[in-house]
């Protein structure tokens, strides 16, 4: 119920909200589990397992319970924790993880089989039979045992991912971390503070306390002013740091779109943040923890520190008849708090038997709650008292067992905390993350002063590991309150009792667990699947372990604790993945007859980067096959015209240019001539082949490298490896010149006569021979002409400067359909490389040596090379590798598919039998039947035979025969015109 | 992770590219015992790890890098060309 | 005079391609780019660039320019001429590369220019390490670009041309998100 006064909202507007259908309101300031509450909603959920309802538990992202879906559609949110939800008009929320309804859940029965669904209960039970696992059992318990469910449409938020840069990184906004910040912003440190909450605080947001005889919130506010008012202070608030990395990283994720109903277009749901800082302070507070007695996890349960933050921050009583169960002096607040707003406390319960009070309220020292009653909300507390049994008539219970500091962070880099026997916590171990303090309620100092005080002093270490003067301070009066915390982690007795509430684990499930020899934290964990939702175990890892100490007979320091690993919070894969969705995918590279290609209705597909034309479709070809064999029929008998600027070209100079090229490349380049081109073959480290192309020599020590589209980027890689680390004397400059040219392939028996009209000179072999290159010049545009040819005929690549590319290639097509010819795309160029047995990378795919592709007569034997070591193993020269080969079918089926197996025609087609593969076929329209190249132990020697191909997937057998590897004039009379 | 490039200054992993152990290669065109573990015999070290690093994304440098496999700590950075490895 | 054979284009439609507020996205024009790559030593080449173009040869991550234009320091031993066409009596000194269309430069300025480079590069932008005529190597948009600081709030952003159409795309993008959230 919202009280008549006090907290921080905005009482003068209403917020209009519904959850499960149900219309309700509240106040801006409110979250959505504040105006749940607010409006009476006791059950917000049902649990992951026993279907049990569950109410509010907390008031921060540590929630266990209150997961709600947000939204519907393809804009559906599952998960949202309501702790964390800001509140906003026309929000819709829905209850998770029960059907029919959240007040009648079939699943509940569950709950009755209690005993049979405990801790590795999957593991024992649904083992048999095997099978029943993918269709039965899977899917059965991931429907019972689920979550809210994503929508299964394509998700339609934008989210976007950010990098930021400071000095001095501050984790958490409360009175130490935003003491920090005013420190290092005084020194003039670039500072970036990430608080969590939409307002920064902390806990003073939630606490009745004072600062320098003020309220502590003035003191927020003027510091929050002075900092906004320094340039070098970025205050991100929403934005929860969720890991460490190496060298001062840290990933946060900030909500940037969630407090809305109405996003603007492009505003982003969420940004995730990659944070370089050069030091950092940990200032995230501390978690409250609970006690573990029976049936603790009805609704209206929920930590005494969360009550605070209901009753003072957002104004809303939790229940009628309110009692407090704690372990320590901080629980004590909670009853004052709620006394001071009016609310009836039935009772203060304190295990500590010595403890005392001066509140005026029935009070039990010495006393812990044995149980918890009212199914759909609580409604008494039995409690064991010194003096015998006590049931209060309560519907709200707060209950402290005690803080943890949030030293999850210090741990991502491999840090583990130490044991604190004083504060019975886990606290974090100093130095473990380079360049991190911790300060405040993360170290295990409660009080405010000590946090104020601690701050200031984490941030004159970090002010000095940044070469910066510590700025004087006078530090103000504050709270100085008492903790006194003795560890209970579990009330002694029967039935069940909650540790996790979000995985539903009882302390049974943890000795259980033990009992069966799972004794390290991590195995039980995993057996009993505890601190794995989607809170982490934020709240109940400590309570399972020291359980799991107490059944093993160890103290909790040498039982330990699990490991944290990035993210704290859950972080959406949409932002993890922000942008890449559609054309942010991946760059795209364009060739500059791109648009041109489209204009002629290309369907474009990609090469790596790259969009390159399958093919050019003409009026009246309804497959794209005719286009195919039409253009293949263009170069064979006319002249064909395809864009190759794709291909890498590499710029090499340099005194030692020549030599160099003969260190990367099996044959020899020193000996080419001026003007002429050489194919060359290189290999990687290991000795298999990187890469092949052709190079020509264009000056002295000047030549152009061609890589293929594939490798361009691995080649122009590999030898600045060279040149730098191999022979880092040598005078080689290397320069990537692919995107300053513009390349077109033009082949065919015409293009001779075509490139002879259009350069208006004479292109005879006596003035270009077969790899040959020379200088050309169109209408003033330099540019440069290579007879080379990858399709067997007589063909030249012309290149000029790229912003001259999309008139050449329209004016080369022009030429070209006039003469009975016109442009070919990537499928007819591999049809006439296949032809030609010509290699692409499904030949060079990286397992495969010079001696595979018969290439080995261009390793030369008198000089030496890169890997020539390697490439001399016996085991890469055997005979019986398995070695390229041509095919074609024999038989009634004529289908090759690349990825086939080769057999024996008697051996069962099994792997153990394989003689080889197919790496490429095609439909030769020159040649009118199937052709393809693969790879054949012993291949070459083969030539003849008869072969079994088998492919399991499409299920074709073809009999093949094995041929040469060049189907189409293996004279090369063709290309040389 | 963040690496300083004595050309570049302190940048972002994604820039750089993995380009191997940091290793004496062998002299020769003959295989033999040398290029085996060169080739094959890697060591894993846990601790002090030499490796070339590309600058791939920046300035293209290749540079020769000592850090700490279990901390991750950066001992050095260096220039490959001329760092005589 | 008669129809040149061959007519150039660009990668990118010169000028304003995206203003918002203040802040906006031009395609600039397509200078004469030059690489000059030294090899062992770079003093022949500083010497021969003061004296035939006036320029002084920058330091890494430097930039100088003149009226007649501009040097660009573009990697390891590499600097990038820009703006005039290079005197051949640099050949002694350097490998000159012609460049010109290898790039394509697009010019942000404005009070988001900076929020909008945070979330295409992992450059830190701040004064210190980015200060005015500071330039760098970096990936812009996954892309392996130069990125220019030419003024307090203007940058330019240099990728090879064949990306172009992927970086204005992607400035356009980020511009109007970081927009929308200065507009809350
Ligand atoms: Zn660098």
């Amino acid at each position: 119920m919202r009280l008549s006064k006090g907290g921080r909202i905005d009482r003068s507007r209403a917020v209009s909200f519904t959850f499960d259908g149900r219309a309700l309101s509240g106040h801006p300031g409110d979250t959505l589990a504040s105006a749940l509450l607010a409006s009476g909603q006791k059950v917000v959920g049902r649990s992951f397992k026993y279907h049990r309802p569950r109410g509010v538990f907390s008031a921060g992202s540590e929630e266990p319970n209150a997961l709600v879906t947000l939204g519907a559609g393809a804009r559906r949110e599952p998960n949202v924790r309501a702790t964390m939800q800001e509140l906003f008009d026309g929000l819709e929320a829905q209850s998770q993880n029960c059907w029919p309804s959240l007040d009648w859940d079939l699943l509940e029965v569950n709950d009755l089989f209690a005993d049979f669904l405990g801790a590795g209960f999957y593991y024992k039970t649904f083992m048999w039979p095997r099978k029943a696992w993918e269709w039965l059992y899977e899917p059965a318990i991931r429907r019972a045992a689920g979550l809210g469910a994503l929508s299964g449409q394509p998700d339609p938020e934008p989210n976007e991912k950010a990098f930021a840069h400071c000095d001095l990184l501050v984790i958490g906004g409360g009175p130490a971390g935003l003491m920090v910040a005013l420190q290092a912003g005084r020194a003039g440190a670039d500072v970036i503070l990430c608080d969590e909450d939409h307002e920064p605080g902390g806990r003073l947001l939630s606490e009745v306390e004072e600062i320098a005889g003020a309220p502590a919130m003035e003191w927020v506010a003027a510091t929050l002013a002075e900092l906004e008012a320094m340039d070098n202070v970025r205050i991100m608030i929403r934005t929860t740091v969720t890991g460490v990395y190496d060298q001062g990283t840290f990933g946060a994720l900030e909500r940037v779109g969630r407090h809305m109903k109405h996003r603007p277009g492009p505003l982003p749901l969420d940004c995730f943040w990659r944070i370089a800082a050069k030091a950092s302070v940990l200032a995230a507070g501390a978690l409250e923890r609970p006690v573990a007695f029976q049936d603790n996890d009805r609704p209206g349960v929920m930590l005494a520190g969360a009550m605070r933050s209901y009753l003072n921050r957002y104004a809303v009583a939790p229940g009628d008849a309110v009692t407090v169960f704690g372990n320590n002096d901080d629980a004590h607040r909670t009853a004052r708090d709620l006394l001071a707003a009016g609310v009836h406390v039935a009772g203060l319960v304190d295990s500590r038997p010595g403890a005392a009070t001066d509140l005026d309220l029935p009070f039990y020292a010495g006393a812990q709650v044995t149980r918890a009653s009212g199914r759909m909300g609580l409604e008494a507390v039995s409690i064991r008292t010194p003096s015998g049994e006590v049931k209060l008539q309560s519907d709200a219970l707060a209950v402290s067992g005690g803080w943890n500091p949030s030293l999850h962070l210090t741990c991502h880099l491999n840090g583990r905390p130490e044991w604190s026997e004083t504060l019975a916590a886990f606290l974090p171990r100093p130095g473990v993350v380079p360049g991190m303090q911790v300060a405040g309620a993360a170290t295990g100092i409660f009080t405010t002063a000590g946090c104020l005080a601690s701050g200031a002093e984490a941030a004159g270490k970090a002010l000095e590991t940044l070469g910066l003067s510590v700025p004087p301070l006078d530090l103000p009066q504050a709270g100085e309150q008492g903790y006194g915390v003795q560890p209970l982690w579990a009330v002694a007795g029967n039935g069940r009792a909650w540790l996790d509430l979000a995985n539903d684990v009882t302390v049974k499930d943890v000795r259980q667990a033990a009992s069966e020899n799972f004794r390290s934290v991590e195995h039980m964990k995993r057996y009993t699947t505890q601190g794995m939702a989607p809170d982490q175990g934020k709240i109940s890892n400590l309570g399972a372990m020291a359980v799991l100490a107490d059944a093993t007979g160890r103290d909790v320091a040498a039982t330990g604790i699990t490991t944290y690993r990035p993210p704290y919070v859950p972080v959406p894969i949409a932002a993890l993945g922000a942008g890449g969705k559609g054309k942010g995918f991946a760059p795209e590279r364009l060739t500059t007859s791109h648009a041109q290609s489209l204009a002629m209705s290309a369907p474009m597909i990609e090469a790596g980067l790259w969009y390159r034309p399958s093919y050019f479709p003409r009026t009246g070809e309804k497959h794209w096959r005719q286009s195919c064999d039409r253009e293949v029929a263009h170069v064979r008998e006319a002249v064909g015209v395809a864009d190759v600027s794709t291909l890498g070209k590499i710029d090499l100079q340099g005194r030692d240019a020549a030599r160099f090229l003969d260190l990367v490349y099996t044959n020899t380049f020193s000996t080419l001539k001026e003007g002429r081109a050489r194919y060359g073959v290189m290999l990687r480290e290991d000795g298999h082949v990187m890469d092949d192309g052709t190079t020509a020599r264009i000056g002295p020590e000047h030549f152009v490298m061609t890589t293929t589209t594939a490798a361009a980027g691995e080649v122009m890689g590999h030898l600045e490896f060279v040149s730098q680390v191999l022979v880092p004397g040598w005078d080689v400059r290397l320069i990537s010149v692919t995107e300053q040219w513009a390349q077109f392939a033009v082949a065919g028996p015409q293009s001779r006569a075509l490139l002879e009209e259009l350069l208006g000179r004479d292109l005879s072999d006596a003035a270009l021979s077969f790899m040959g290159t020379m200088p050309i010049e169109i209408g003033g545009v330099e540019g440069r002409l290579f007879r080379i040819s990858f399709s067997g005929e007589l063909a030249y690549e012309i290149a000029v400067p790229a912003r001259y590319g999309e008139s050449l290639f329209t004016r080369l097509v022009g030429m070209a359909e006039a003469r009975g010819g016109g442009a070919y795309g990537m499928e007819a160029l591999n049809v006439l490389r296949i032809e030609k047995g010509f290699l692409t990378h499904a030949e060079l795919h990286g397992r495969t040596t010079a001696f595979d592709l018969g290439l080995e007569r261009w390793m030369s034997p008198s000089k030496s090379f890169i890997c020539k070591a390697a490439a001399s193993r016996p085991g890469l020269l055997a005979e019986d590798r398995e070695r390229l080969i041509g095919l074609r079918p024999v038989g009634a089926s004529k289908m090759i598919p690349p990825g086939a197996f080769l057999f024996n025609e008697g051996d069962e087609a099994v792997r153990e039998n394989a003689q080889g593969y197919v790496t490429s076929s095609c439909y030769s329209p020159t040649l009118g039947e199937t052709i393809a190249l693969g790879f054949l132990k012993s291949g070459p020697e083969r030539i003849g035979e008869h072969l079994r191909l088998v492919d399991h997937l499409r299920e074709a057998v073809t009999i093949c025969e094995v041929c040469e590897t060049c189907f189409l004039d293996p004279e090369g009379e063709r290309t040389r015109g | 992770m963040r690496m300083t490039c004595p050309l570049c200054g302190a940048r972002d992993l994604r820039e750089f590219t993995f380009r191997g152990a940091a290793l004496a290669r062998p002299e020769g065109d003959d295989w033999n015992e040398a290029w085996h573990d060169y080739l094959h015999l890697r060591d894993n070290p846990a601790g002090e790890s030499r490796e070339y690093w590309a600058h791939a994304a920046g300035c293209g440098a290749v540079l020769l890098v000592t850090r700490d496999t279990r901390t991750h700590e950066i001992f050095a950075v260096e220039q490959a060309r001329g760092a005589g490895a | 005079m008669a129809e040149p054979m061959l007519k150039a284009q660009n990668a990118l439609p010169q000028g304003e391609a995206l203003v918002l507020g203040d802040t906006r996205i031009d395609v600039l024009p397509m200078p004469r780019m030059t690489s000059l790559m030294p090899g062992p030593g770079h003093a022949a080449l500083a010497k021969a660039l003061r004296k035939h173009h006036g320029l002084d040869l920058p330091d890494p991550g430097g930039r100088v320019s003149s009226d007649e234009g501009e040097c660009l320091w573009f990697g390891l031993g590499q600097y990038m001429l820009i703006g005039p066409a290079p005197s051949p009596l640099l050949a002694g000194a350097a490998t000159l590369t012609e460049q010109s269309d290898a790039w394509t430069s697009v010019l942000l300025e404005g009070p988001l220019a900076r929020q909008v480079l945070a979330r295409l590069t992992p450059l830190d932008l701040r004064d210190a390490s980015l200060p005015l005529g500071a330039t760098a190597r970096s990936e812009i948009a996954h892309m392996m670009g130069s990125l220019t600081r030419v003024g307090s709030e203007a940058f330019r952003l240099m990728v090879f041309r064949s990306m172009a159409q992927t970086l204005l795309h992607e400035l356009k993008d980020t511009l109007e998100a970081v927009a929308a959230r200065q507009a809350l």
